[in-house]
């Protein structure tokens, strides 16, 4: 049987459980194996219940499997909550020093993590090294590798450190592979090969990709889950003369973001639903004084404060609805690490073609998650900044102005500073050069030549990905970081002789209304499949196209959904 | 050679006798001092009658929304350093809606000049109270007359080290102007606290109230003692001192960060290419 296994590293807060995981997904990655890693932390530093699962398989996966077989048990709770997630012939490994147990069985695997480490190495803080040594020598993975991405981890801290943590991890594989009488049986296949393939989470992918765009400016507060593009951004400083400025607060964010993008250049902000509700009254600003920018919106559970550290996929209405007043913008949901990428980039040219406000929507899951993907193509990447007002134009045209009405409803740009022009912009209503007015007609002009930009916008916009059955009954409607878990639903049903399709999309707004409803039309049940509870993209379909939803499955626990999930779920709506 | 004709604009919507009028004329004539084009100077103002400032000239300009005109003039400094960025409003604009903005775009410290025409009371939405109204003021939301403190712009930007910190007053021009361009050409934030009688809305500050009061610092005044500087920020009821009140030399956000000067981020090519060992770090 060809690989898919599951690895969880469950703890408190502040056992480094992520920087196992991450070593482990990187190991299993470097093996050549597709791997898909996610988080579920609890919103505190230290002590709590706190995972970290891997899986790996031979097969592209973008989705979290509710069966383990391997659970590294740094605290009781983890041993004794978890257990029931095991699949048959699954191991637990625990430190046997510090979790006691009477039962002798083939499940539970003691290793003395911090003994081992203290011994080889003198230092307990290596107990995690040890930790992920005997989980691949578990499955009997290649040590080399092992010792590669310790290195490549550690390199930062010096030679010593990697050296001690690469004896810790050779310790904890050796002891497993010492005893003799311990039979895993879920092979794990390597091809040994090395591949093209990046592991990038899908904050890390966000970031990436505006950097490569060009963005130069970016601001922001730190909110969960937004807070790892800011800090992504923030590295590349130095390296690369770009600047992220931390805000007093997300208003701030958002204005400091607009001013920067008035005065010429691609700038983002990052938050995640509370910091947008602040920023909505900038973002109203964008739409009137058609300031190109860039808000990524990385959801999670609310109202307010909500589940800080989970997941949720409930500012889709939000994000179409939100601002004062009636004005164009383009919403994006990814829902792999390539559609984020490309869509981050397409989000910087829209929003400065049409000098619009352009929203992305991420959410917990898929911004903190780990993906393994082919490398991006930035030959793919075009710069398009729009129309500019040249030195030569001004000798044609005359006196510039910003707000100009033209017959596409796009002014060309004239960034301040230039000696042919002054720009001139107002949040007020205004005059084609950017003076307030209280005009009637103006004011009728200027909403008009504002909302026809919709149109040509309109036409950049992709269709939903269609996959699965040809005759399908069923299809399986997602949008944003469920790709993942539809994509593996779909081929499961399949297989087991349902006839169903999934219909993702990830380029929202404007709504691709008439490609849709063509697609909707050819099946005879309508499911929709949200991290919400009430279904938007549901009444997003319905406001827009008038078709009904038949049903939905819906996760609003804060938990991600997964494809047993979808499975279940299913079989109750029949 | 620039004059005060290139910066002449559009006919102003205030009320006869305004002190943003005055004020109107102190600017452009300080830009005139400085020898600044207009298409080097880029405004940036928020919501109130103050805000309307940039509309009546000729310079780049981005009229915000209230209270967040440092924000704006904070991205716009750190993309272009070449240009003059000067923040206008009114003290309803900086000192309440934008409060949190003027604290740290005062720790920041970008080279931006921020003036706020400070009248005590708000014109555009006719007449309520604003965060510098004296206590016992009535006004329509404050019918019994304001009970809280009086916020004092100068003595807070004190404590937090400004840069540059003035009072002008909208009755002397000149001194105004040649206080707007001290504070332009202070490298670091300048914060220009303007007295400005408003006709309309406020009988007790008038410019008779003013008239007896306002005084200029000479030049026995230091402005860099920081203890002394608090306590002149302190007079108010009888003698209002006007003047630069404190300066400190402090590195500038732009000290900090000096290649956004040598190439501002405005000016950079941008080349896909040198960005593609930013994926490098991910390979497997």
């Amino acid at each position: 049987m060809a690989t898919d296994i599951s690895f969880m590293i469950g703890g408190e807060a502040g056992q480094g459980l992520q920087s196992i995981g991450y070593i482990l997904a990187k190991s299993l990655a470097k093996g050549g194996l597709y791997v898909f890693a996610n988080q579920d932390n609890e919103s505190r530093i230290r002590g709590g219940h706190n995972f970290f699962q891997v899986r790996a398989s031979a097969k592209a996966v973008q989705a979290v499997s509710e069966r383990l077989h391997v659970i590294i048990a740094l605290d009781e709770r983890t041993m004794t909550e978890r257990r029931r997630d095991l699949v048959e012939g699954g191991v637990i490994l625990f430190d046997v020093d510090k979790i006691e147990t009477t039962e002798s069985t083939e499940t539970l695997l003691g290793v003395p993590f911090e003994r081992l480490a203290k011994e080889k190495t003198g230092k307990l803080i290596m107990a995690n090294s040890v930790a992920v040594g005997a989980t691949l020598g578990l499955i009997k993975h290649d040590f080399n590798i092992l010792k590669t991405v310790l290195n490549e981890t550690f390199q930062a801290k010096g030679a010593e450190v990697a050296e001690k943590n690469i004896q810790a991890a050779r310790a904890g594989y050796d002891y497993i592979a010492d005893r003799s009488r311990i039979k895993f049986r879920y092979a794990v296949e390597t091809t040994g090969e090395p591949t093209d393939r990046i592991l990038i989470s899908g904050n890390e992918v966000i970031a990436s990709s505006a950097l490569v765009s060009g963005c130069k400016f970016m601001s922001g507060y730190p909110m969960s889950p937004s807070t790892p593009i800011q800090q992504f951004f923030a590295s590349k400083m130095r390296g690369h003369n770009v600047v992220f400025e931390q805000a007093e607060d997300e208003i701030a964010a958002i204005n400091m973001a607009l001013g920067a993008s008035f005065t010429g250049v691609r700038a983002m902000v990052a938050t995640s639903g509370g910091g947008f509700s602040l920023m909505v009254e900038g973002l109203s600003l964008a739409g009137m004084t058609e300031t190109p920018v860039v808000i990524i919106i990385c959801q999670r559970p609310g109202p307010a404060t909500g589940f800080p550290t989970r997941t949720e996929q409930a500012e889709l209405e939000f994000a179409i609805h939100a601002g004062h007043g009636e004005f164009p913008r383009v919403v994006f949901a990814p829902g792999t690490p390539e559609q984020a990428f490309y869509l981050t980039s397409k989000a910087f040219n829209l929003a400065e073609k049409y000098q619009i406000p352009a929203i992305v929507l991420s959410d917990q899951y898929f911004s903190d998650s780990y993906f393994t993907t082919e490398r991006f193509d930035i030959s793919l990447i075009a710069i398009e900044r729009g129309e500019f007002f040249t030195e030569s134009d001004a000798k044609k045209l005359g006196e510039y102005k910003r707000h100009l009405i033209t017959e596409s409803g796009i002014s060309p740009r004239l960034l301040p500073g230039q000696s042919w022009g002054l720009s001139v912009t107002d949040s007020d209503e205004h005059t084609e050069d950017g003076h307030i007015t209280e005009l009637a007609e103006v004011r009728t002009k200027n909403v008009r030549k504002r909302l026809k930009k919709l149109e040509l916008i309109r036409r950049e916009i992709g269709p939903p990905y269609v996959y699965g059955s040809v005759d399908a009954e069923t299809i399986l409607i997602g949008w944003g970081s469920t790709y993942g878990p539809l994509k593996e639903a779909t081929d499961l049903l399949n297989g087991q002789g349902s006839r169903v399709k999934m219909l993702h999309l990830s380029e929202i707004w404007p709504f691709p209304s008439e490609v849709l409803a063509e697609e909707l039309k050819k099946v005879r049940s309508l499911v929709s499949v949200e991290s919400n509870s009430t279904g938007q993209m549901a009444h997003l379909i319905r406001a827009e196209t008038g078709i009904e939803v038949d049903s939905k499955v819906l996760r609003f626990d804060g938990r991600p959904i997964s494809p047993s999930y979808i499975l279940r779920e299913f079989q109750t709506i029949g | 050679m620039v004059t005060l004709r290139d910066y002449e604009g559009g006919e102003t919507a205030w009320c006869p006798g305004c002190g943003n009028l005055l004020i109107l004329t102190a600017v452009k004539k300080a830009l005139v001092k400085l020898g600044l084009e207009p298409y080097q100077v880029l405004m940036v103002s928020g919501i109130g009658q103050a805000a309307k400032l940039p509309h009546y000239m000729k310079c780049n300009l981005f009229n915000g929304l209230h209270g967040r005109t440092l924000p704006v003039a904070t991205g716009a400094r750190i993309t272009n350093p070449k240009l003059t960025v000067i923040a206008v409003g009114g003290d309803g604009d900086g000192y309440g809606e934008g409060g949190n903005h003027l604290i740290h775009a005062i720790r920041r410290n970008l080279d931006i000049t921020y003036l706020v025409h400070d009248n005590q009371v708000y014109g555009l939405t006719k007449g309520q109270a604003s965060p510098t109204s004296e206590e016992g003021f009535v006004t329509k939301t404050t019918p019994e007359g304001v009970f809280v403190r009086r916020l004092n712009p100068i003595a807070l930007a004190i404590s937090l080290g400004i840069s540059f910190v003035a009072r002008g007053y909208a009755g002397d021009i000149e001194h105004l102007a040649d206080i707007i361009a001290q504070g332009i050409t202070n490298r670091g934030f300048s914060l220009i606290d303007i007295l400005q009688p408003c006709v309309t809305f406020n009988r007790v500050n008038t410019y008779q109230w003013y008239r007896g009061r306002v005084y200029k610092l000479d030049s026995s005044y230091n402005p860099k003692d920081p203890m002394a500087a608090f306590q002149k920020s302190l007079e108010w009821e009888d003698r209002i001192p006007i003047g630069v009140i404190y300066t400190e030399e402090r590195p500038t956000y732009e000290d900090h960060y000096p290649r956004i000067t040598e190439t501002p981020l405005v000016e950079q090519h941008h080349d896909i290419k040198s960005f593609e060992e930013i994926l490098e770090e991910f390979k497997v």
